[in-house]
């Protein structure tokens, strides 16, 4: 006989109530935001979805989410490939192993206003090493808070520098349990190098490099706090990335509708690309 | 295909090794017949699959040659040396179809798509796999991906050896049997060399043709399974296969003759050398409970089917027997009868008797 009783609730509930806290509650808010106008005095007069309707029409935003795909396009076309190159050339086994896993989680470990501070002073022309490095000594024009191209090279290296190692990382472990009898086996069936790593190696990675993409594009497509410290969204408005220009909306502005409008469509953005990609990845293991 | 000749092979996984325990293998001189079926057998650990992996390239031996046909490999990697292995898990490409991972050792070495169409299609018939030629390997029971690893060995008509190394470990017993038989029917086929490493006695004695016994890195015995079962050379061979295992009593030997807990028992044959320890060993197929003889005690019985293993005691030791039929009563005293052509003497583990003739 099959008892059933409803205490599990009891358990869940806990989890629930901060979830709805942190989660649902503030999400409901700007839900509540995105359909009405306010003039303060917490009077609200109903809008429909007009907010989102302009936000979807107007240049700004448009350019906005142009250079926030450019941004997240350019990181994971040179992460990916550059974390699987590394994970590959690192040691299966030894005492450099511990040495390499270390130095890799390192920028990782910092926190990422830090990172734009210390990426903002490390290329200043003038006082930092590499703006001084290359303005006065090898005499190539260098200035991230002028040029639009130096600030888009500088924000894109940075995050590389600070991410790379996520994508190293999770390769790694999925090279390092591969089993030695697949090495063998693709040695004694004659099979190149580049064989091994397509027929071998990347199958293996696969589930761990979907995760690494997935963590990635989620945070480079969210990312905020290095590129506002670095360049603060300029020279002009070059650098102003989806979020930075939410803040200003936000914040500066105190444009709340809109805002509220704008983050729903954010969110429903990065949920439907993670969504496809991690369906599209899957699809064949679900048979 | 080709002779096998192991020359003065040792090998140390150490960088220095100095005496004869840092070897995995202590100088081993073997050859292997064109188109024979050996068997490697051993406990973990006697340097069956160091041996394994150093006829395939995959590891250089620290000393000694290989050599495949008189030319020696001993320098050459597992690409160029032609040679197929099948190891203890099923090895699969999981991104492609059943038949390119049979194809696939074909392809690396540039063969025409004619032939690689005609001998994938005839090493799928061989192990009934055509129905699964064109699903993704992913998808396969682990006993079918073992069959297709030990097709990718066999897929090239030319190599100079198929060697196997455990390769039944992850399968359910059910198809264990079905895939030892498989193999042998293959061996029969094909004609190839083929070396199967286990440390299973059954696995060895029905698939190979000899066997060779190996303990801490030295080679203990080579022989027929029959040679194996009668005669071993070794107490060792004697423990390691029969089910229970021989009986290896310690006894002393005054005058030419052996007495085991003060009694003489008859031998084979004349014993030789002397010194050392000595023990008696007979299997306990050989040992039967009648009238006369050494007087003993039942101690255990166990029904295993067919026949009961008596364990009796003589003296102090316990001795095997194996009876069929009618069982004495546990505690009973009766007298055990050791078949003399099938008792040696063992001097350090070694035989010591002349085998009758």
């Amino acid at each position: 006989m099959k008892t059933e009783n409803q205490r599990a609730w009891f358990f869940v509930l806990p989890v629930l109530l901060l979830v709805a806290f942190n989660a649902l509650v503030p999400i409901m808010t700007v839900v509540n935001y995105s359909v009405q106008e306010t003039f303060g005095n917490n009077v609200f007069f109903w809008q429909g979805l007009d907010w989102f309707e302009q936000i979807l029409r107007s240049d700004r935003f448009q350019a906005a989410l142009g250079r926030q795909f450019l941004f997240t396009f350019l990181i994971l076309i040179i992460e990916v490939p550059l974390g699987i190159i590394i994970a590959l050339s690192m040691p299966r086994k030894g005492i450099w192993v511990p040495v390499c896993l270390v130095l890799m989680a390192l920028p990782m470990l910092i926190p990422w206003n830090v990172v734009g501070a210390m990426w903002n002073i490390f290329t200043l022309p003038k006082i930092g090493l590499l703006g001084y490095l290359m303005n006065d000594v090898l005499g190539i024009a260098y200035d991230m808070t002028q040029n639009p191209f130096a600030a888009w090279v500088t924000i894109i290296v940075m995050d590389v520098w600070h991410w790379t190692s996520l994508v190293v990382l999770l390769s790694y472990a999925g090279l390092v349990s591969i089993p030695d009898a697949y090495f063998q086996a693709a040695k004694i069936d004659g099979a190149s190098p580049w064989k091994v790593f397509r027929y071998i190696q990347l199958p293996k990675m696969k589930t761990v490099l979907t995760i690494a993409i997935l963590l990635r594009f989620m945070d480079s497509f969210n990312i905020y706090t290095e590129p506002f410290v670095l360049t603060g969204g300029g020279p002009g408005n070059s650098t102003t990335l989806l979020s930075i220009d939410l803040v200003k909306i936000a914040l500066g502005q105190f444009d709340l509708g809109p805002a509220a409008a704008m983050s729903l469509i954010y969110f429903a953005i990065t949920l439907l690309v993670s969504w496809l990609f991690y369906t599209l990845m899957t699809k064949d293991d679900a048979k | 295909m080709a002779k096998i000749t192991l020359s003065n092979l040792r090998h140390s996984y150490m960088p220095n090794p100095k005496g004869p325990e840092d070897y995995a293998l202590k100088k081993i001189d073997l050859s292997w017949d064109d188109g024979g079926a050996y068997a490697l057998l051993g406990p973990s650990g006697c340097g069956k699959s160091t041996l394994l992996n150093i006829i395939s390239g995959l590891l250089m031996p620290s000393e000694g040659k290989v050599l495949f046909d008189n030319n020696d490999v001993t320098q050459l990697p597992p690409d160029r040396r032609n040679i197929a292995q099948v190891f203890q898990f099923p090895v699969i490409y999981d991104t492609m179809t059943v038949r390119n991972n049979l194809a696939f050792p074909l392809r690396n070495r540039g063969m025409s798509e004619t032939h690689i169409a005609a001998r994938v299609a005839e090493i799928a018939a061989m192990l009934e796999v055509e129905e699964m030629l064109d699903t993704r390997a992913a998808h396969l029971s682990p006993d079918n991906k073992q069959k297709i690893s030990m097709g990718r060995g066999l897929v090239r008509d030319d190599v100079n050896v198929v060697m196997f190394d455990e390769p039944l470990t992850v399968i359910d017993p059910h198809l264990k049997w079905k895939l030892r038989s498989k193999l042998k029917e293959l061996h029969q086929r094909v004609r190839a060399t083929m070396i199967y490493v286990t440390h299973d006695q059954t696995e060895a004695l029905t698939f190979a043709d000899q066997v060779i016994v190996m303990q801490d890195g030295e080679v203990v015995q080579i022989g027929t399974p029959v040679e194996l079962f009668e005669r071993p050379q070794h107490t060792f061979v004697g423990h390691f296969i029969g089910s229970p295992g021989m009986n290896v009593l310690r006894t002393e030997v005054r005058e030419g003759s052996a007495f085991f807990q003060g009694h003489t028992v008859p031998l084979e044959g004349t014993i030789s050398g002397n010194g050392g320890v000595t023990e008696l060993g007979i299997r306990p197929e050989f040992v039967s409970l009648s009238d006369s003889g050494l007087p003993a005690r039942i101690r255990n019985i166990s029904d295993v089917g067919r026949h009961a293993v008596v364990e009796a005691l003589v003296g102090d030791t316990p001795v095997k027997a194996i009876v069929e039929g009618e069982l004495p009563e546990k505690g009973a005293a009766v007298h055990l009868d050791f078949r003399a052509d099938q008792t040696r003497l063992y001097r350090d583990g070694w035989i010591a008797t002349e085998a009758a003739s």
